[in-house]
């Protein structure tokens, strides 16, 4: 034991002693170092009103959002009147749904063939006659509108921040910040500038849908080989033809991969951004939620999941296929049949439409419901497993998460600040325990010093017991590769279905308190943890295995000594979802009722406090950029151990 | 470009004619907020489908219902047709107080939020609704968080119901656990209805909950006005919110000030629009209890009604 700790890097020893010093000392330690004392705590939250006040009425910003607004929102009236026919310009709305579902079949076919044509035309016949096509299609129609602009803002930041890298030194810090902020901090902004309704949705799912596509940019356009750029610049061209006929081209599979990103992102929007307007599967979801339907509610979270699936499948087939190259002197009909048959497609879509008008729209009354079903199994289970839940409820709150939660409120906070140093030096010395205090101290400047370690403590524990439940089951899942697929077929699932409707179900099961906050956070956080457990183990060379296999080592020994350590990379980045899965989480968990950051920010986003309801993003950004930077520090340093250890040997 | 031309010439008439002669309403949509309960998306529709047989185009939007005050202010929104008193009254007077929103007209019904119990509460306590009776039985309200308190579960903290207060003041035995929505109120009865486990927590009426579970609002001492403010008032001379809620509440309508010379038609209508309690309950009911669409719901109100609405649009 003492040899473990003298392999502690002292001053990381130090910081260990001073947190526990700080913590044992608590009953004589002066107010000071146990809380901030109240005048050290500085109004970011004024601050940041005071900017934006000025940003609005002084700076005329107004003027300029709103104008972006109404360009946003024409298109969103072209689009709504097109595909569920809202009565704006051009007027020729709505399509029948057989078109529309013809077409998807279509671009399936095209894209990959008849399985994806079959899926994601069955997607739509489903949507219909489950009478969502509305709502399915009022989601759509922002995200028609939304997912082009976000792509095309992406390419542009992607290719400023390509070509200038002062730029980028810029933008990385802002892209890490905006892509752990929880979404309900966007939010409050985008109602003070541009108001709610349809125009807010879309520019909130624009906002959070862009990062992934300004760093797809930047990664294939920096990806290029050199060659191909110089033999661009022997054929002569412009700099703006390299641009687009030779750098674009070139990195086409990452701008699709981008273009991917972005439709998952402004699919995981569709509920949230609801709160503030945005018409379609999301709202009504909520609405039902409301009144307790849970079926219904299922019904639309599986659509939700058809669709992702389907716009999944169909970029990620346009990102995988190459372009096609016809014999030359093909004919017209040839070259064009696919439109061709597109074409026969939609007239006779349109033919059966005017024929019967179920082929054009599907009331609500003719609609199939599976709600039945799913209330009574739901109601079944609730009413099987509650003798369970009800002693399980009791013992984790009489023995467990009260005094653990009491715990984390006892720490003095210049214990977790040392402590924290601490724990940062012995990952990556002075420089990542300089970075972990400057992540925590503006949590404990900002004044929510408490609700933040609710947050913390909340977190941790869903966290462990995800680790608990996700490690095993994703070990015994890898075991076998068809198992494999389908626990990651699982995940993908429950990764999309909207998080909503667990917490119903989890408020019934356990009533509002912390076992169904956790319960709930849970949930979501094994996901990526049983993800990234199969990804890790299934990706361990199959040569190492068998060398370990001949030298005689037992499945056990295999496991532990060699599939295990190889797939650490993996799990830690696991661990690190995991942990920013949980914090978006328990941010929504805030409607089950919670007493952390999340019930402050739903409070900020409902008196629209610009302020406040940043000053709670960023302390929740700034924990999940703590613990990611610990984590992939750790990992990077274990991985130059391994490869030092390997060259060695 | 005939609608322009319209749009000029009837916007050209409102400016000559604003408050003498009655004009045409204006063709741009009236826009009508909803909100995530199910009354107020029903009455929305209703109204919405009464000025729709008046001619007038209508939209509705989804928004939150304390932001709403100040969409209307700024006639993002048009029209409120559900001001609740306890939960909406601060934001409406501090938007009317800033300006472009005002008070159209004010329902019959009343509006109510208090402690409430479903009636197989009062199998278990047997005094209920007595606030004493209640208090004596806080043993059967306990759960694990709670100790051998009894829980009271209250809406989310930002509705700003004063329960702690409340609690203090009279000195009951009771701890205030806030569930972080409406939704999470009803999944609790839900889940208490399977075992008839006692519960009481935040209710209001007109609501759907009443006609899914029936139940009482407990009866703590009577408001008197300054209750909340004035340690006089009120049973107790030392103690603030020492009382419950008022029991009379009122429902209002709200307009965007702008409302009355843009579709002063429609406008003439809002002013006579006036539901009662069981008017509202039944719109609600329609969609919460028999599942209907609000659309629907509304469509099937109004055809039912007529004889309610048909003189408000005369």
């Amino acid at each position: 034991m003492s040899g473990a700790l003298s392999r502690l890097p002292r001053p990381a020893l130090a910081l260990f002693c001073l947190a526990a010093l700080l913590c044992l000392g608590r009953f004589i330690l002066p107010d000071g170092l146990m809380r901030l004392p109240e005048p050290l705590i500085l109004p970011f939250a004024r601050w940041i009103n005071t900017a934006f006040a000025f940003l609005r009425d002084d700076l005329g910003l107004m003027v300029v959002t709103r104008a972006i607004s109404d360009a946003v929102e024409f298109c969103l009236d072209v689009t709504a009147n097109l595909l569920y026919g809202k009565s704006r310009w051009p007027m020729l709305g709505p399509i029948p749904w057989v078109v529309i579902a013809a077409t998807m079949g279509m671009a399936g076919y095209v894209l990959a063939g008849w399985r994806l044509a079959l899926l994601s035309a069955g997607t739509f016949v489903w949507i219909a006659v489950m009478g969502q096509w509305k709502w399915a299609m009022e989601t759509l129609s922002v995200i028609v509108v939304a997912a082009p602009f976000s792509v095309l803002l992406g390419i542009l930041a992607g290719t400023l921040a390509w070509r200038f890298r002062r730029v980028e030194r810029v933008m990385n810090p802002i892209l890490n910040i905006a892509q752990s902020l929880p979404h309900f901090a966007y939010m409050i902004p985008v109602v003070v500038f541009i108001g709610v309704g349809p125009k807010a949705g879309a520019i909130v799912t624009i906002i959070f849908s862009v990062p992934p596509m300004i760093r797809m940019t930047l990664l294939g356009l920096r990806a290029v080989p050199p060659e191909i750029i110089e033999s661009g610049k022997m054929s002569g061209t412009t700099k703006w033809q390299l641009m687009r006929s030779v750098r674009i081209p070139a990195a086409r599979t990452e701008l699709l991969i981008g273009i991917n990103q972005v439709i998952m992102q402004s699919l995981a929007m569709v509920v949230l951004a609801s709160f503030i307007g945005m018409p379609g599967l999301g709202q009504k979801l909520l609405n039902l939620l409301q009144s307790l339907k849970i079926g219904l509610s299922v019904e639309i979270g599986i659509t939700i999941v058809l669709l992702a699936v389907v716009l999944d499948r169909l970029s990620k087939a346009w990102a995988l296929k190459q372009p096609e190259h016809l014999t030359a002197g093909a004919s017209w009909m040839v070259r064009n049949r696919h439109l061709l048959i597109w074409l026969g497609l939609c007239a006779a879509g349109f033919a059966l439409a005017a024929l019967h008008p179920y082929f054009a729209v599907v009331e609500r009354k003719q609609a199939l419901t599976l709600a039945g079903p799913i209330d009574a199994g739901v109601d079944g289970f609730i009413r099987l497993v509650t003798p369970l839940t009800d002693w399980l409820r009791w013992f984790l709150i009489t023995w467990v998460l009260i005094p653990l939660r009491d715990g984390f409120l006892w720490l003095p906070f210049s214990a977790v600040l040392a402590f924290l140093a601490g724990l940062g030096w012995l990952v990556g010395g002075a420089r990542s325990a300089l970075i972990c205090l400057a992540f925590i101290l503006p949590i404990a400047l900002s004044g929510w010093w408490d609700r933040a370690m609710i947050t913390v403590y909340t977190v941790t524990v869903a966290v462990v017991i995800a680790l608990l439940i996700g490690l095993p089951l994703g070990v015994w899942a890898a075991g076998r590769p068809a198992r494999a697929s389908r626990f990651i077929l699982i995940c993908d699932t429950l990764q999309t279905f909207p998080s909503f409707i667990y917490l119903i179900p989890v408020v019934m099961l356990f009533g509002v308190n912390d076992v169904a906050v956790i319960a709930a956070v849970m949930v979501f956080a094994t996901v990526p943890i049983l993800r990234f457990t199969i990804e890790g183990l299934r990706g361990v060379p199959a040569e190492t295995i068998e060398a370990a296999a001949m030298s005689g080592a037992g499945p056990r020994q295999v496991l532990w000594h060699v599939k295990l350590p190889l797939a650490v990379p993996t799990l830690v980045i696991g661990a690190n979802q995991s942990i920013m899965f949980a914090l978006f989480m328990v941010i929504i968990a805030a409607f089950i009722g919670t007493q952390d950051l999340g019930q402050e920010m739903q409070r900020a986003l409902s008196s629209t406090d610009v302020g406040k309801g940043l000053v709670l993003g960023f302390a929740v950004a700034f924990m999940g950029l703590m613990a990611d930077h610990l984590l992939l520090t750790w990992a990077a340093g274990r991985r130059k151990k391994l490869g030092a250890a390997q060259s060695a040997a | 470009m005939q609608n322009r031309t319209r749009l000029l010439i009837s916007t050209a008439a409102l400016v000559l004619t604003t408050g003498t002669a009655i004009a045409e309403d204006s063709p741009d949509p009236i826009i009508i907020p909803i909100h995530n309960w199910s009354s107020q998306i029903v009455m929305s529709n209703v109204v919405g489908q009464m000025f729709q047989s008046l001619g007038n185009s209508v939209e509705y939007v989804s928004t939150d219902s304390q932001a709403v005050y100040e969409a209307i202010r700024l006639g993002d929104a048009t029209l409120e047709l559900e001001v609740w008193e306890g939960a909406f009254g601060n934001s409406f007077r501090a938007a009317v107080e800033k300006g472009g929103i005002h008070d159209v007209a004010t329902h019959t019904a009343i509006t109510r939020e208090d402690w409430w119990y479903p009636m197989w509460t009062k199998d278990a306590c047997p005094g209920l609704p007595d606030w004493k009776a209640l208090n004596e039985c806080a043993g059967l309200f306990a759960t694990p968080e709670t100790g051998d308190k009894g829980r009271f579960l209250g809406g989310p903290v930002d509705w700003l119901k004063h329960d702690q207060e409340k609690v203090d003041a009279l000195g009951m035995n009771f701890v205030v656990v806030n569930a972080g929505s409406a939704a999470a109120l009803w999944a609790e009865i839900a889940a208490a209805e399977k075992s008839k486990t006692p519960i009481v927590l935040f209710n209001w009426t007109p609501n759907f909950a009443e006609a899914v579970w029936p139940g009482e609002f407990v009866e703590f001492p009577a408001w008197e006005e300054g209750c909340d403010k004035d340690p006089a008032k009120g049973p107790l001379p030392d103690k603030v919110y020492d009382c419950g809620n008022p029991a009379n509440g009122y429902l209002k309508i709200a307009a965007w000030d702008e409302m009355k010379t843009k579709w002063p038609k429609a406008y003439s209508v809002l002013q006579k629009v006036n539901f009662t309690n069981a008017q509202i309950a039944e719109m609600a009911k329609l969609v919460d209890v028999d599942g209907m669409e609000p659309e629907d719901a509304a469509a099937e109100w109004l055809t039912a009604n007529e004889a309610v609405w048909k003189p408000w649009t005369e």
